[in-house]
């Protein structure tokens, strides 16, 4: 199973029966078709819809109807459409029970920075930094280690943060943390990781769940 | 004093070289089309601009972009766009980023009156640094500024011609908060109906927030990122 496969099966675990959830642009999205048929899930689209349906059939397509991405989208049964002062009031009140985003560090207090590299183009923080001060559960996902190996997980950020200690669960290809008032806990190794792998992987310091050792 | 307007240039008119105008819209959806269009035709310049998005190269606001007619844009996100990306490195472009709802509640709140509020979005950001920082309950806010701009530019579906608004779908984001955070309201709409043909309990914006209203022809509707799956 692919890296990316690991974190996308792992990650719509964090789904449950009943939920409204906003599924952050990219691979976040890619989880929308791994939630059970049978649960009663609303996806929330942050330019106003409450109930994504599916991507439309060529003949359903609707310029007036698409996702925080751009994409055309429909919209499902119970759904309903609202402005944006209304979304983010959904989002900022504490009403959205998960928000499942990309990451691209997590440090080991839980600060996320997703947003922007500096000294490349800077595209804006979208409605990323309302979700992870707003929505009830912030869940990240990411590759454990950049393209040149090192590190996303770090002792603290280097690129501009996101949030301040917002992170309550990170999940990537090689283990699942959660963040407590005990630190930065790992709960999980993912399939075929060792502990001792994990460890030289990672530059944050993390306490180990009894279960995991 | 009709509401209904046949030509946009002539309330264009009042729209003057440094003028601000929030704009309605998210991507391409639901933008006022017309409106950019004769603007981008009259070539007022040194505009302060506030939306979430500026467009694609060549629609949207792209074309103020591509004709250098913004000074400064506020949004949250501009990814789409090279000419943007040109402008802003060279200096030409000012930029302020803001977070989708901290912008959304701006414009909301300066329709409202309200000159300012509180919230936990940005605190330890790049977006607080020089904001008040205030504890409630325990947790950090920053003090944020209402939005109040000269000029607001949206899109509805139909409108009656006392200004009542009906928005179509997600096309509706931004549109109502901007109808009431500008000084006069110019609406460019799909159906132009009669009065009384508009049940009261369907409006989305009251006709109050509205200082003209337009119907447009032939709208082009463009699509950003067209996602299908298989006809069955």
């Amino acid at each position: 199973m692919s890296g990316r496969e690991k974190i996308l099966n792992r990650a719509v675990k964090e789904i449950k029966d009943g939920m409204c959830v906003n599924l952050g642009i990219g691979m976040p999205t890619l989880i929308a078709d791994r939630i059970p048929e049978e649960f009663d899930v609303m996806l929330q689209s942050e330019n106003g819809l409450l109930g994504i349906g599916s991507y439309p059939k060529e003949s359903e397509v609707d310029a007036d109807l698409i996702n925080a991405g751009k994409e055309t989208v429909t919209a499902k049964r119970n759904a309903s459409y609202f402005d944006s002062a209304e979304s983010f009031s959904m989002i900022r009140g504490g009403h959205i029970d998960l928000a499942i985003l990309g990451g691209m560090e997590v440090s080991e207090t839980g600060d996320l920075a997703n947003w922007m590299i500096p000294g490349k183009m800077v595209k804006g923080m979208g409605g990323a930094m309302d979700l992870v001060q707003g929505a009830k559960r912030i869940v990240v996902i990411m590759d454990h280690r950049n393209k040149y190996g090192e590190s996303k997980v770090k002792k603290s950020c280097e690129l501009p943060l996101t949030g301040e200690g917002v992170v309550h669960v990170l999940i990537t290809d090689m283990a699942v943390f959660e963040f407590t008032e005990k630190g930065m806990e790992l709960v999980e190794l993912q399939e075929g990781v060792t502990l001792e792998e994990l460890k030289e992987a990672t530059t944050a310091s993390f306490i180990v769940r009894e279960s995991v050792k | 004093m009709s509401k209904i307007i046949t030509s946009l240039d002539e309330v264009l008119e009042q729209v003057q070289d440094g003028a601000s105008i929030a704009v309605g819209g998210f991507g391409l959806c639901g933008i006022p089309e017309k409106l950019i269009i004769a603007l981008q035709e009259k070539g007022t310049k040194e505009l302060t601009v506030y939306s979430n998005n500026c467009g694609v190269d060549d629609w949207g606001l792209g074309l103020l972009l591509q004709n250098k007619q913004i000074k400064k844009m506020v949004a949250s996100y501009v990814g789409e766009n090279k000419t943007f990306e040109k402008q802003f490195l060279s200096g030409e472009l000012e930029v302020e980023l803001v977070p989708q709802g901290t912008l959304a509640e701006r414009l909301r709140a300066g329709g409202a009156g309200i000159p300012g509020f509180y919230t936990a979005t940005g605190v330890g950001t790049e977006v607080a640094k020089g904001k008040e920082h205030k504890e409630f309950d325990g947790k950090t806010y920053i003090l944020e500024r209402g939005i109040v701009a000269d000029f607001a530019f949206v899109k509805a579906w139909k409108a009656d011609p006392f200004g009542n608004l009906v928005f179509r779908k997600t096309a509706r984001n931004f549109n109502p908060t901007v109808a009431t955070a500008g000084k006069i309201t110019i609406v460019e709409v799909e159906e132009l109906v009669g009065a009384g043909e508009l049940d009261a309990d369907e409006i989305h914006t009251p006709g109050v927030y509205v200082q003209h209203v337009y119907e447009g022809k032939a709208y082009e509707k463009r699509i950003e990122r067209l996602t299908t799956r298989k006809e069955a």
